[in-house]
């Protein structure tokens, strides 16, 4: 039942959204977003339906972005059929990959995406002739005939394209939780050795499972494509399949709306937080092994388990939190703003990197939020 | 037959620098059965605080002391984050990769937040900075037998730790039949905490001496990290002489392949397509003994 409220506050998010965020920002963070929400749900067929740990996500939305801008390139589908394009190639080398990684589960799984993650994109680094090197492989979305005027140069349209293609690869992802495909894959994740003595190859249900995940996370890429209209190797990279992996987490792999705060999350500290802050990934980072060992469920979690008697000890721990950062920027500032002179601004505070005494309040802050977060 | 020999002998200490990681990475995974995606960060850490600990006290002492504390480091880890993740139940194995991947991302930003984006100046020793022999014309390190020493003699000390001592074994029981050690009054989670600090050690050792001989930067850990976990999936999981064994072949493998024009492109493919080859023709590793 709070699947289907949540769905239905997603169908409206989406359409209405534009409409509300109209500056360009804005647009630009929605379609970001929505094309996240799109790989982070592929990726949680993966982390919370199979309990897959995967490492190289990547290989399948970055592939599925270097077909689409070829396809693109070749005008030989309308514009708005280029992403299928991205989710087939996706589907296809999670074929090829599938097999060799649906072997074994959990750990061994986990090693060898890593390893073949890193194979890939190395490998886009020696044919320059497909991935373009360093400078990577552009397009121009605008292309072909514009049935009713629409020619996806105006960044509503796109939006509203990728939105189209969100709610569909949603609504289809959901249905494929209810399927009974859908439901040996939990069973393997839970059971391995019962399913198997029930009668089903865990391996071919898992091997499913990463085709499926590789052509939604296809079509993911394919919509990147089309949004930024050039595509470099980095989308192939291990650190955006640990991207994936985090925010998916993050925003909650049990819930299966929990991909997609997860997605709003990545644009917004990949955009936003980033603009803020230098060391806004080591933030993250700690929030995220705060979540692993506290709040398993991911952010979609906590207000179901959020107690009022417990608000005062969770401001605590933020407070300590703030303390803790106050000093990482100070740090910052010494080593790599040296230049810009010691003092600088911290949540509309006057810090100076070289004054004991804001060294001496931050980690007052620090030790106090500390001590009273750990009281009962 | 010069580029023969050069090639062997650079590439036997690099695979024994990449068998001083696995080591400890496949130490904690099959005691623990905890796989530790921090340990390459445990590495670079290592080189880092030897680097600052060699511009106050010099090398030698920082070989020592710079292990020791990204040992204790490991332990407090342990301690307060990994073992709360250990009450996850059946899904404790995900949930303890998913914190040590936790780590390694926060312990690659606190290094450039502390040392800074670009490479810091660790050099080798005066002591070890010349050549040791010259074949061919071609001087070889004094530095390359020092890290052969070390890798052999921590491998030695494992050895002799794990079947020639009593803590050895009640390490090897505690794990296999934790109750039971338990019972005969052995602290089992304590134990385990020290298990993995050593294994931070050891990571920790691997870098103080691998830091030098390669670069300290920001990337180091990510640039052996995955190189780590080919070799311990391509030597067996969790078997410590298919992890000496696979550490060789790649360090062999791929300086062989960087001196050769033909196929230099393709050495940084290597690792990665002898892990495909193996889990084709032999998924339990070269050495392991079972396949699950």
């Amino acid at each position: 039942m709070r699947t289907e409220a949540a769905g239905a506050a997603f169908v409206l998010v989406l359409l209405a959204a534009p409409w509300v965020f109209s500056s360009s920002l804005g647009l630009n963070l929605l379609t970001q977003m929505a094309i996240a929400a799109i790989v982070c749900l592929s990726y949680n067929i993966l982390l919370g339906q199979g309990g897959m740990l995967s490492f190289g996500h990547a290989i399948y939305s970055g592939l599925g972005a270097f077909a689409a801008i070829h396809v693109l390139n070749a005008v030989v589908l309308p514009v708005s059929l280029v992403p299928l394009a991205g989710g087939l190639a996706g589907a296809g080398v999670a074929l090829l990959l599938g097999w060799l990684t649906a072997q074994k589960s959990a750990t061994t799984f986990a090693m060898v995406t890593l390893g073949l993650g890193e194979l890939v994109a190395a490998l886009a680094w020696l044919v320059p002739q497909v991935f373009g090197g360093e400078a990577g492989v552009s397009g121009n979305r605008v292309a072909g005939a514009a049935p009713w005027g629409i020619t996806f140069g105006p960044q509503l349209q796109v939006y509203y394209l990728v939105a189209a293609y969100t709610l569909v690869c949603t609504a289809l992802m959901y249905a494929f939780t209810l399927t009974p495909l859908g439901r040996m894959l939990n069973a393997v994740r839970d059971n391995p050795e019962r399913v198997e003595f029930v009668g089903y190859d865990a391996r071919r249900i898992r091997f499913m499972a990463v085709v499926i995940a590789g052509f939604f996370a296809g079509i993911g890429g394919g919509l990147a494509a089309l949004n930024f209209e050039t595509v470099t190797a980095e989308v192939l990279g291990s650190q955006r399949s640990g991207a994936y992996l985090l925010f998916t987490f993050l925003g909650g792999s049990g819930h299966f709306f929990g991909p997609v705060v997860g997605a709003v999350l990545m644009v917004l500290a990949n955009v936003l937080l980033s603009g803020i802050t230098k060391a806004w990934l080591l933030y993250v980072g700690l929030v995220f092994i705060a979540m692993v060992v506290w709040v398993p469920g991911g952010v979609v979690s906590l207000a179901g388990r959020l107690r009022w008697r417990s608000v005062p000890r969770y401001a605590a721990w933020v407070l300590a939190f703030a303390g803790l950062a106050a000093m990482v920027e100070m740090v910052y500032q010494l080593q790599l703003r040296a230049a810009l002179g010691p003092e600088l601004r911290f949540m509309g505070l006057a810090l100076d990197a070289t004054s004991g005494w804001s060294w001496a309040g931050a980690t007052a802050v620090l030790v106090v939020g500390a001590i009273l977060g750990m009281r009962k | 037959m010069e580029f023969f020999t050069l090639s062997l002998l650079n590439g036997l200490s690099y695979g024994l620098v990449l068998f001083m990681l696995s080591a400890g990475l496949t130490l904690v995974f099959s005691l623990l059965g905890v796989l530790n995606l921090a340990h390459a960060s445990f590495y670079m850490l290592g080189a880092y605080v030897a680097y600052s600990l060699t511009l106050v006290l010099g090398f030698w002492p920082a070989l020592l002391l710079a292990p020791l504390l990204v040992g204790l480091g490991g332990v407090a880890f342990e301690r307060y984050v990994l073992r709360r993740v250990h009450a996850h139940g059946a899904q404790r194995h995900k949930a303890e990769m998913l914190v040590t991947f936790g780590l390694a991302t926060v312990l690659g930003e606190l290094v450039q937040v502390v040392w800074g984006r670009g490479p810091v100046d660790y050099r080798i020793p005066e002591a070890l900075a010349g050549p040791l022999f010259t074949l061919w014309g071609t001087p070889f390190p004094a530095y390359r037998a020092f890290m052969v020493l070390v890798a052999l003699g921590m491998w030695l000390a494992l050895w002799l730790l794990f079947t020639r001592t009593r803590t050895g074994l009640v390490v090897q029981a505690a794990l296999t039949h934790p109750e039971a050690v338990q019972a005969l009054g052995h602290n089992v989670p304590r134990i385990c905490m020290w298990v993995f600090g050593g294994g931070a050690a050891l990571a920790g050792l691997a870098g103080v001496v691998g830091g030098n001989a390669f670069v300290t930067e920001p990337g180091m850990a990510a640039t052996v990290g995955s190189v780590v976990f080919v070799v311990v999936v391509v030597g067996g999981m969790g078997s410590l002489a298919g992890a000496l064994g696979a550490s060789l072949l790649v360090g062999v493998l791929q300086t062989f392949a960087v001196g050769l024009d033909a196929i230099s492109r393709f050495a940084p493919l290597l690792p990665y397509l002898l892990l495909v080859l193996v889990l084709v023709l032999r998924p339990q590793g070269l050495w392991g003994r079972r396949a699950d």
